[in-house]
């Protein structure tokens, strides 16, 4: 088993000294992905994006190959890894279930020599990975607040907080901060579990409860479509917008088909699995350095940029 | 210990019995008091109509709960059966072309065989099987959540015909007389629920298998065939919930019908249906579930519980409304 490993990192780093050369050479490259199983909309997009993606790679890196692995919890995915690297892989991408459980595992991995890449949440030691692809959660509660500043100027606005995680609080917070010294207050806030029915519920509440409504964060695309359809049934007509959020291509759809009450969104692609693979694959077939972080942006998906984020086949 | 419960009951069962059936009612009145005290806006026709109209799902799923408990059942399964059914129930309408009352008509057939099929499937396994119902459902909710996520693919599975959306919608959101229908739904299913309960030899046969099975097998209650039916009645019901939730929102997720069971089986209990058998009350049931409904509508209508403490609010609220029970039963 050792003695193969050392064969493998041995022709791996011959391979390297001969792609030097500005022709695309066959060279045999194995690239392991470890992500979460399909349990909810967005880790359904980061499995579609993820086979997708390693279809693409292995056309483009002749040579390469892509194993990608699902998992249901951390545990299982602990497990997981332990199988991949008994496959001889030369890189590891992990979209890790959670940053406590997996830092061990993952540090095991990366002491066999393994290229390591970790997505979304980061690991406790960030001295294990050589790429750090990142999404921007502070960033996606600052864009979103600036939109409402921007376009609602002033008024009373509800939140829809999703599921009580340093996730959501570094959403709420932030969006909660950029609306500081503008004309938009936040009048009352509640928790719907990221879940279309409990967002159904609060908003039923909330229309209840405040007679007057200017706007609504439902932070969550899931839970922006329970609250369009409680908003429907109430037939109010003083909410002027809902802003989501994540990008589910439903939602896409109406903000090119110019839908009134959701004029815009805010990205938190799980498309982000792939920019990991990339970068990864690049690693090994190119000669620009790669190993860094990569923060992306929580971008504003208006009408103008809807297109390019709009992903008809991905089940999220 | 289950013979002084027994005699105990016998004894009290003139003199409290309708007391004991009462109690729920009560304590949604105390609840609803307390509502419009904390907030006027409780008392409005559209929020309270809102409230019981959403409580429909949960309380139709305990009608069937009713029977499975007091036979000394349980069924763990029902929220993720009820998604899979859901699921289900939307890829057939997706796969049939018409948008009129047929097509309509067909997937509800679908929705409501499968919830048997899935009912008959927990009991047999149950019955035959000789397993604790708690481990036979507990493994089929697995299976059944499992399927929704496969069938949606991790994604949503959305009807995806806008005028058949249009057309099912007002299964939800129509009302009939002012009233709204999956109110209307949940009385019909509850008034069944209890003739068949109370008013014909399977139901008494339920009971007496809930209160001791030795006994009710030496009297000739066929034990076999009416615990099964109690599972497939209960997978019945969980079909006629969905024929009521998909029109509201049109769509099953992964997360559809999360957390369900449990809310049907305090729904139960809040009804003052024993968790270890022998006794059901379907009305208290469907009262139980209105209360469920109205707790966490009053937390987010009072203004001073923060959101990060509304679960701790609402879980006292239940255990002091049974414990007003309690006492008003007492009391006598």
């Amino acid at each position: 088993m050792k003695a193969a490993l050392l064969k493998v990192a041995l022709a791996t780093g011959l391979m390297a000294g001969v792609a030097t050369g500005a022709t695309a050479q066959q060279k045999n490259v194995t690239i392991a992905v470890s992500i979460p199983a399909a349990t909810h909309g967005w880790t359904g997009g980061v499995v579609y994006h993820a086979q997708e993606t390693a279809k693409q790679l292995e056309k483009g890196y002749p040579g390469l190959k892509v194993i990608v692995k699902t998992s249901p919890d951390g545990a299982a995915q602990a497990n997981a890894l332990d199988d991949l690297m008994a496959q001889r892989v030369d890189a590891l991408v992990v979209l890790p279930f959670n940053s406590d459980e997996l830092t061990d595992p993952v540090r095991e991995v990366k002491k066999r020599g393994t290229f390591v890449t970790v997505v979304d949440r980061g690991l406790k030691d960030p001295s294990i990975q050589d790429i750090y692809v990142a999404g921007n959660n502070a960033e996606f509660g600052r864009v979103a607040g600036k939109y409402f500043v921007d376009n609602l100027k002033e008024g009373n606005v509800v939140v829809l907080r999703g599921i009580p995680t340093v996730i959501d609080e570094e959403r709420v917070s932030n969006f909660e901060k950029a609306l500081e010294g503008s004309g938009v207050k936040v009048i009352d806030k509640q928790y719907a579990n990221w879940n279309r029915d409990d967002a159904f519920k609060v908003m039923q509440d909330f229309l209840s409860k405040h007679p007057k409504l200017d706007a609504v964060w439902a932070s969550d695309d899931d839970m922006a479509l329970g609250v369009l359809e409680a908003i429907r049934q109430a037939k109010r007509e003083d909410i002027k917008f809902v802003l989501g959020g994540a990008g589910m291509k439903d939602m896409i759809k109406k903000v090119m088909d110019s839908d009134k009450m959701i004029p815009a969104n805010v990205s938190y692609p799980p498309s982000m699995i792939s920019t990991a693979m990339g970068v990864t694959a690049a690693h090994f077939y190119t000669n620009a350095p790669m190993r860094g972080t990569y923060t992306l942006d929580a971008q504003l998906i208006t009408k103008d940029n809807a297109q390019e984020h709009y992903f008809p086949d991905s089940p999220f | 210990m289950t013979e002084t419960v027994l005699r105990r009951g016998a004894e009290r069962r003139k003199s409290t019995i309708d007391l004991r059936a009462l109690s729920p009612f009560i304590a949604l009145v105390a609840l609803a008091i307390a509502g419009a005290l904390i907030n006027p806006d409780f008392l409005t026709a559209s929020n309270i109509l809102n409230v019981v109209t959403r409580s429909a799902f949960i309380a139709i799923i305990a009608v069937g709960a009713t029977f499975v408990i007091s036979a000394g059942g349980l069924d763990l399964s029902v929220g993720s059966m009820a998604a899979l059914t859901a699921g289900v129930m939307i890829l057939t309408l997706n796969s049939l072309s018409g948008a009129d009352m047929s097509t309509i008509a067909i997937g509800m057939l679908a929705a409501l065989a499968l919830g048997a099929m899935c009912g008959l499937a927990n009991g047999l396994i149950v019955t035959f099987g000789r397993i604790e119902p708690f481990i036979v459902t507990l493994g089929t909710m697995g299976i059944f959540r499992s399927l929704v996520v496969w069938l949606a693919a991790g994604g949503t599975i959305t009807l995806r015909n806008f005028e058949l959306r249009e057309l099912y919608r007002p299964v939800y959101f129509g009302s009939v007389f002012g009233i709204p229908v999956p109110i209307i739904a949940f009385l019909v299913v509850a008034a069944i629920g209890a003739l068949i309960l109370y008013r014909t030899s399977f139901g008494r046969h339920v009971v007496a298998l809930g209160s001791n099975e030795d006994v009710a097998r030496y009297s000739g209650v066929p034990i076999w065939r009416v615990r099964t039916l109690t599972y497939v009645i209960q997978g019945i019901c969980v079909g006629i919930a969905v024929l009521v939730y998909v029109p509201r929102l049109g769509s099953a997720t992964p997360t559809t019908g999360l957390l369900w069971e449990l809310q049907a089986i305090t729904a139960v209990v809040i009804g003052g249906t024993a968790l270890k058998g022998g006794v059901g009350r379907v009305w208290g049931t469907v009262v139980g579930a209105v209360i469920l409904e109205l707790v966490a509508n009053i937390m987010v209508l009072s203004n001073f519980v923060s959101e990060f403490l509304v679960g701790a609010v609402q879980g006292a609220i239940i255990i002091i409304a049974m414990l007003v029970q309690r006492s008003v039963h007492r009391g006598r």
